[in-house]
C-alpha cells in the first residue's frame, strides 16, 4: 500500500492538525491504517463486530489523548499500541484470555504438495518431478488486475493467524517484530504463519497463471 | 552431496532465508543449491513475486473500512469541549 508519512515532523504536523480539528489529516490516517487496525484487532477478540468496535474506540482514545504523544516513538506506533491494549482488555472480558501464542500451530506439514517432489526410492529423492511453470512478466502476471483479485481472494482464505501476519507483513509492511507483538507471537511463530500464508497465496497464483495458460494457449 | 538440500527441503525454508533466519551452515546449503536448481530459483522468484502482488494489494478489499462512522467518531470528538 502507499506509504503513510513517516518521520517525527510528519507526525508532528498530524497531530497539530488532528488537535485543529482537520478532518482530512483525520481522513487520511483512517485510509492507510483502519484495515490494518481491524485486523489486529481481530486476533484478539471473538467477532468482527467487537473488532470494529475495537478499532472505533482507539479513535476516540487517540484523539482524546493528542497531548499525550510525545513522539517517543512514531505515530504509528503509538496508535496501535493503544490499540492492541484496547483489544486485549476487550479479548479479556470476552473472556477470550487464551493468547494467540499459547495455542499450539494447528498448521502442520508441507506447504507444496509432496507429490511434486521424486520418491525416496528415487535416483534423486526429494527432487522436483517437474519445475514449476514459469509465470508471465509481472506486467502480465503478477501486477495484473485479475492475479490481484486472486491474491485477495487466496488471503481471505487463509487460516485467521495466517491471514492476519500475511496482511500486516506483506500487504501493509509491517515488520517481523511489530507483527510479533501486536499479535503476541513468538518470532519463530510468526515466520512459521508467513510462510504457510504465502506458500498458499503462492500456490493460488500458480493455480491463476495455469489456468490463464492454457485458456490463452497460443502455439 | 550428503550434506546437500533437496528441493522438497529447500521450498520449506524459503520464509526463513527471506527473513535471514537461517543459521549460517543451512544458509549455505541453501544458496549452494539455489545456484545449482533452476526449479528451486524459479519456485523462490515466484514467492518474491507473491510478496510483491501482496504489496499491490488495496487493504481496504481485505479488510473495508467504516470510513463514514469513524469520520462520525472525529466530528463527535472535534464539536466536544476545548482543544487540545
Amino acid at each position: 500500500m502507499d506509504a503513510a508519512p513517516s518521520g517525527l515532523a510528519a507526525d508532528t504536523a498530524t497531530v497539530t492538525a488532528l488537535a485543529a480539528r482537520d478532518e482530512a489529516a483525520f481522513a487520511r490516517l483512517v485510509d492507510h491504517w483502519a484495515s490494518a487496525m481491524f485486523r489486529v484487532a481481530r486476533c484478539h477478540v471473538s467477532t468482527d463486530a467487537s473488532a470494529e468496535e475495537v478499532v472505533q474506540d482507539t479513535w476516540l482514545a487517540v484523539l482524546r489523548g493528542l497531548d499525550r504523544f510525545e513522539g517517543r516513538s512514531s505515530l504509528r506506533t503509538w496508535v496501535f499500541r493503544i490499540l492492541v491494549n484496547t483489544a486485549k482488555t476487550r479479548g479479556v472480558r470476552e473472556r477470550r484470555t487464551v493468547p494467540m501464542s499459547a495455542l499450539a500451530p494447528a498448521e502442520d506439514g508441507p506447504t507444496v504438495d509432496p507429490d511434486r517432489f521424486r520418491a525416496a526410492d528415487d535416483a534423486y529423492p526429494g527432487g522436483w518431478k517437474a519445475f514449476p511453470a514459469p509465470w508471465p512478466s509481472p506486467d502480465q502476471g503478477v501486477l495484473g488486475r485479475d492475479a490481484r483479485t486472486a491474491v485477495v481472494d487466496a488471503i481471505r482464505e487463509l487460516p485467521d493467524r495466517q491471514r492476519a501476519v500475511v496482511t500486516l507483513r506483506d500487504v501493509h509492511g509491517f515488520g517481523a517484530d511489530e507483527v510479533c507483538t501486536m499479535l503476541d507471537l513468538s518470532p519463530g511463530n510468526q515466520r512459521v504463519l508467513l510462510h504457510r500464508g504465502r506458500a498458499a497465496v503462492r500456490a493460488r497464483l500458480e493455480r491463476h497463471f495455469g489456468a490463464t495458460a492454457r485458456w490463452g494457449a497460443t502455439p | 552431496m550428503t550434506d546437500g538440500l533437496t528441493c522438497a527441503e529447500l521450498v520449506e525454508l524459503v520464509t526463513d532465508y527471506l527473513e535471514d533466519a537461517l543459521d549460517p551452515a543451512t544458509r549455505q546449503r541453501f544458496v549452494e543449491h539455489l545456484a545449482l536448481c533452476r526449479g528451486c530459483e524459479d519456485y523462490l522468484d515466484q514467492v518474491r513475486a507473491t510478496i510483491t502482488a501482496a504489496g499491490r494489494v488495496t487493504p481496504a478489499d481485505l479488510d473495508p473500512v467504516p470510513r463514514d462512522r469513524l469520520l462520525g467518531v472525529f466530528r463527535d470528538w472535534a464539536g466536544d469541549g476545548p482543544k487540545v
